[in-house]
C-alpha cells in the first residue's frame, strides 16, 4: 500500500516534471500553440507502473547485495549464458545451427535483409574492438569512432585518388587505425578514468571537425562518392551478389575478430589489460610496462575500426562526415556495456539485438537513442556486468566453509 | 584595435557563460568525484523551459522584460527538478559503483534527456524571442558592445558573487565544504551528505538553466543538441581552472572564451571547436590539475 502511495508521488512528479516540454509545442514563427494533454496522462501512467517496477528492483538488488556481504549467497553456479557456453552438448549443436543460419541466410532472403545483416556484423565487429579497449583494459574510449572514420576515409581516398583496390586496402585501412591509435594513445597515457573519457571524446570531434572542414584532402561535408565495391579476381558482380559476397566476408571477418580476440584475452597481453582494468597501481608494482600495455589496448580496438571502416566504406560507395558523429561512438559503447564488458558472446548479441531492432520495429526507430540511453542507465544500475557475465577463472577449494572464507 | 575588443568582450560573454556551466561541473566533482555527463543537457532543458514560456506568454499578447524574468525563473525550477531527478536516479543508486558505472550512466542519461527533448519538441532550431530590450549606447561603444552582451556580462557576474556568498557564508555552503573535504567525516558529525549533494545538483543546474535562458535570448535560436558543445567546452573551463575549484571555473571559462573568440577572430571560425578541445587536451596533458587548482596525491 505505501508502495503505491510512493509510485503515485511520483507519477505526480513526472507528470509535473515533463509538463513544458511533452505538453506544450510553440511556434513563435506562425505563432502556434499546441498542446497535447493526453500526453501527460501516458507520463503519468508510464512513471507509476516504471516506479512500482523500479521499487521492486532496487529492492531486490539490495536484498542480493546484502546476502553476498553477509556470505549467506550460496556460489548460484555459473549464470544461464555461462553454462551454455561451457557445456559442450549445449554448445556445440547450437553452434553448427548457427553456422549452418549463417551460411545460408542470404540464400533465404532478399538483398535488403543481407544488407542490413552486413550492417549488423560491423557493428559487431566494432563491438568487439572497442570490447578490448572499455571491456578488457578499462580505458573508457569515447572517440572511437574516429578510428572507424580513419579505415573508411583510407580506403576512400586511395580509391578515389590512386584507384587503389579493396583488398590493399583492407589491411591498411587497419593499420592506420592502429597507428592513429597509438598517436592519440601516447599523449594521454598519463590520465585515467573520467579525464581519458573525455579527452578521447575531444579527439573524436576533432577528427571529426577536421574531416568536415579540410575541403582540399577530405572534400568536406561532400563526402566521397563513387568508392568502389569490393572484387574478386576481376568478376564483374551485379548489385545483389556483391552484397552477398560483402555479406560473407563480414561473416568470415567476424569469426576472424571472434578468434583473435579469444586468443588475446587469454595471451599474456590480455591478461595485462585485465590486470591494468582492476587496479592500475598494483599492476604496475608487479613490474607490467603501463605504457605499452595501455598503447597496445588502444591499438588494438583501433585496428579493428579501421579494418571495418573499409568494409563500411566499400558496402556504402560514399562516405561523408555525417556517419562518424558521437552518436556512433555511444552506440557501439552501449553495445559494449550491454553485452557485459569483456565478454564476446555479450557483445556480438548485443550488437544483432541494438542494430537489428531498429530495423524491424520500423515504429520504434525513433525511440532508438532514447532506449539506448535508458538502457545504460538500467544496465548500470541493476546489472553493471551485462547480459552474460565474463566468469573470470579462478581456483577454488571446494570444501572450504564459506564463513571461513569471510573470516 | 576596435576589432580586438569586439572580440575580447565577445569572448568575455562567451566565457562568462561558460563559466555559469562549469560552475555546475565543478561543484558536483569537487563533492563526488563524477562528471556529470547530463549537465549540458540540463542546460538545454532550462533554454527549453524558457523558450515555451516566453512564446506562449508572447502568443497570448504579453511582451516585455517581465516575461523575461518569469521564463528565467521557471526555466531554473525545472532545471533544479531534472537535476534533482537525474541524482536520484542515475547516479545515488551508484555512489558504491566502481568508477566507470556512474560514467557511463551519465552518458546513458544525456543521450536520454537529448532525445526526450527531440522527441517531445522538434529537431529543428526554434526561434527565441527577442526579450532582452535594446538600449543603445554612444557611437564608438556601442560598435562594440550590445545590450546582450551587457546583461549577460551583469548577470553571471551577480550570480556568481551570489554562489561565492552562498558557499562562504550559508550553512549549507558550510556542509558543502566540509562534504567535499571529506565525505564519510562530514557523515559521522551530522552532515546529511545525501542531502547536500541533492542540494548541490539543484543549485549546479540553477546555475545552467541561467546560462540557457542567456544564450537562447542571445543567439536567438536554439535545438535539442547544444547542450553537448556547451557541456563539453564548460567541462573544459572547469578542467582549465582546477576541477573541484570554484574561482577556477570562473577563471578557466573567462580564458577559455576568450582564446576561442580571438582564435575564431584571427585565425579560422569554422576551427572554433577545435580550439577548444585543443586546450582541453594540452592542459590535461601539462597540468592536470589546472590553472588554480592543486596537484593530487594518489590516495592508496
Amino acid at each position: 500500500m505505501n508502495n503505491i502511495k510512493r509510485s503515485l508521488g511520483i507519477a505526480l512528479w513526472f507528470m509535473f516534471l515533463t509538463l513544458p516540454l511533452m505538453v506544450v509545442r510553440v511556434n513563435t514563427l506562425k505563432n502556434e500553440v499546441e498542446w497535447r494533454w493526453l500526453n501527460m496522462f501516458w507520463v503519468g501512467l508510464g512513471a507509476f507502473v516504471l516506479s512500482l517496477l523500479w521499487r521492486y528492483a532496487l529492492h531486490r538488488r539490495n536484498r542480493r547485495s546484502q546476502k553476498a556481504e553477509l556470505g549467506e549467497d550460496e556460489q548460484a553456479g555459473p549464470g544461464l549464458g555461462q553454462r551454455l557456453l561451457e557445456d559442450p552438448k549445449v554448445f556445440r549443436p547450437v553452434l553448427i545451427a548457427l553456422g549452418v543460419v549463417a551460411v545460408v541466410f542470404p540464400l533465404l532472403f532478399d538483398t535488403y535483409q543481407v544488407n542490413i545483416m552486413v550492417l549488423a556484423l560491423i557493428f559487431v565487429v566494432l563491438g568487439l574492438g572497442l570490447n578490448i579497449t572499455v571491456g578488457l583494459a578499462g580505458l573508457l574510449d569515447l572517440g572511437y569512432v574516429a578510428f572507424f572514420a580513419a579505415g573508411a576515409y583510407t580506403y576512400g581516398l586511395l580509391n578515389s585518388n590512386f584507384g587503389l583496390g579493396f583488398w590493399t586496402c583492407l589491411p591498411l585501412g587497419g593499420i592506420i587505425g592502429a597507428l592513429l591509435g597509438v598517436v592519440l594513445g601516447f599523449p594521454i597515457l598519463r590520465l585515467r578514468g573520467d579525464y581519458l573519457a573525455i579527452v578521447t571524446l575531444g579527439f573524436g570531434s576533432i577528427a571529426k571537425i577536421i574531416i568536415e572542414n579540410w575541403e582540399e584532402v577530405f572534400n568536406g561535408a561532400k563526402g566521397i562518392a563513387n568508392i568502389d565495391r569490393p572484387g574478386l579476381f576481376g568478376a564483374d558482380f551485379g548489385i545483389s551478389e556483391v552484397t552477398i559476397y560483402i555479406y560473407y566476408l563480414m561473416v568470415l571477418l567476424v569469426l576472424f575478430t571472434i578468434f583473435v580476440t579469444n586468443r588475446l584475452k587469454d595471451s599474456r597481453i590480455g591478461r595485462a589489460w585485465m590486470a591494468l582494468r582492476e587496479d592500475e597501481i598494483a599492476c604496475v608494482a608487479m613490474g607490467i610496462d603501463m605504457a605499452r600495455t595501455k598503447l597496445s589496448a588502444y591499438a588494438f580496438g583501433a585496428f579493428w575500426a579501421g579494418l571495418v571502416g573499409v568494409i563500411f566504406a566499400a558496402r556504402n560507395t560514399y562516405i561523408n562526415p555525417n556517419s562518424f558523429t558521437f552518436m556512433e561512438s555511444a552506440i557501439v559503447l552501449s553495445i559494449v556495456v550491454l553485452g557485459g564488458m569483456g565478454s564476446i558472446i555479450g557483445v556480438i548479441i548485443a550488437a544483432l539485438v541494438l542494430i537489428l531492432m531498429p530495423e524491424y520495429l520500423r515504429a520504434f526507430a525513433d525511440y532508438r537513442m532514447l532506449v539506448f540511453g535508458a538502457v545504460m542507465v538500467l544496465m548500470m544500475i541493476f546489472r553493471p556486468q551485462g547480459l552474460i557475465t565474463n566468469v573470470r577463472r579462478k581456483y577454488e577449494f571446494k570444501g572450504l566453509k564459506t564463513d571461513e572464507a569471510n573470516g | 584595435m576596435e576589432y580586438f575588443l569586439e572580440l575580447f568582450l565577445g569572448g568575455l560573454t562567451r566565457g562568462s557563460i561558460y563559466a555559469l556551466i562549469a560552475l555546475g561541473y565543478t561543484m558536483v566533482y569537487g563533492i563526488i568525484q563524477l562528471i556529470n555527463f547530463a549537465h549540458g543537457e540540463i542546460y538545454m532543458i532550462g533554454a527549453f523551459v524558457a523558450l515555451i514560456v516566453s512564446g506562449v506568454l508572447t502568443i497570448y499578447g504579453f511582451s516585455g522584460v517581465s516575461i523575461l524574468v518569469l521564463a528565467a525563473l521557471i526555466a531554473m525550477v525545472y532545471a533544479a527538478a531534472y537535476g534533482y531527478t537525474l541524482e536520484r536516479i542515475a547516479y545515488r543508486p551508484l555512489r558504491n559503483a566502481p568508477r566507470l558505472s556512474p560514467l557511463i550512466s551519465a552518458i546513458g542519461m544525456s543521450l536520454f534527456l537529448q532525445n526526450y527533448v527531440l522527441l517531445a519538441q522538434t529537431p529543428d532550431f526554434l526561434p527565441f524571442p527577442q526579450l532582452i530590450p535594446e538600449f543603445d549606447f554612444m557611437e564608438p561603444v556601442a560598435h562594440i558592445i550590445g545590450s546582450a552582451e551587457l546583461v549577460i556580462l551583469i548577470t553571471s557576474t551577480l550570480t556568481m558573487v551570489g554562489l561565492t556568498v552562498l558557499i562562504k557564508y550559508t550553512r549549507i555552503g558550510k556542509a558543502m565544504r566540509a562534504t567535499q573535504q571529506d565525505m564519510t567525516m562530514s557523515r559521522l558529525v551530522g552532515v546529511n551528505v545525501d542531502r547536500v549533494i541533492s542540494i548541490t545538483f539543484i543549485i549546479g543546474s540553477v546555475l545552467a538553466a541561467i546560462g540557457g535562458v542567456l544564450v537562447g535570448s542571445y543567439i536567438g535560436q536554439i535545438n535539442f543538441y547544444i547542450g553537448f558543445m556547451a557541456g563539453v567546452k564548460a567541462f573544459t573551463a572547469a578542467v582549465l581552472g582546477g576541477i573541484g575549484n570554484i574561482p577556477g571555473a570562473a577563471l578557466g571559462g573567462l580564458v577559455l572564451g576568450i582564446t576561442e573568440s580571438l582564435a575564431a577572430g584571427y585565425i579560422s571560425s569554422a576551427y572554433e571547436d577545435v580550439f577548444a578541445f585543443g586546450v582541453l587536451v594540452l592542459i590535461l596533458i601539462l597540468r592536470p590539475a589546472g590553472l588554480l587548482g592543486k596537484a593530487l596525491k594518489q590516495k592508496v
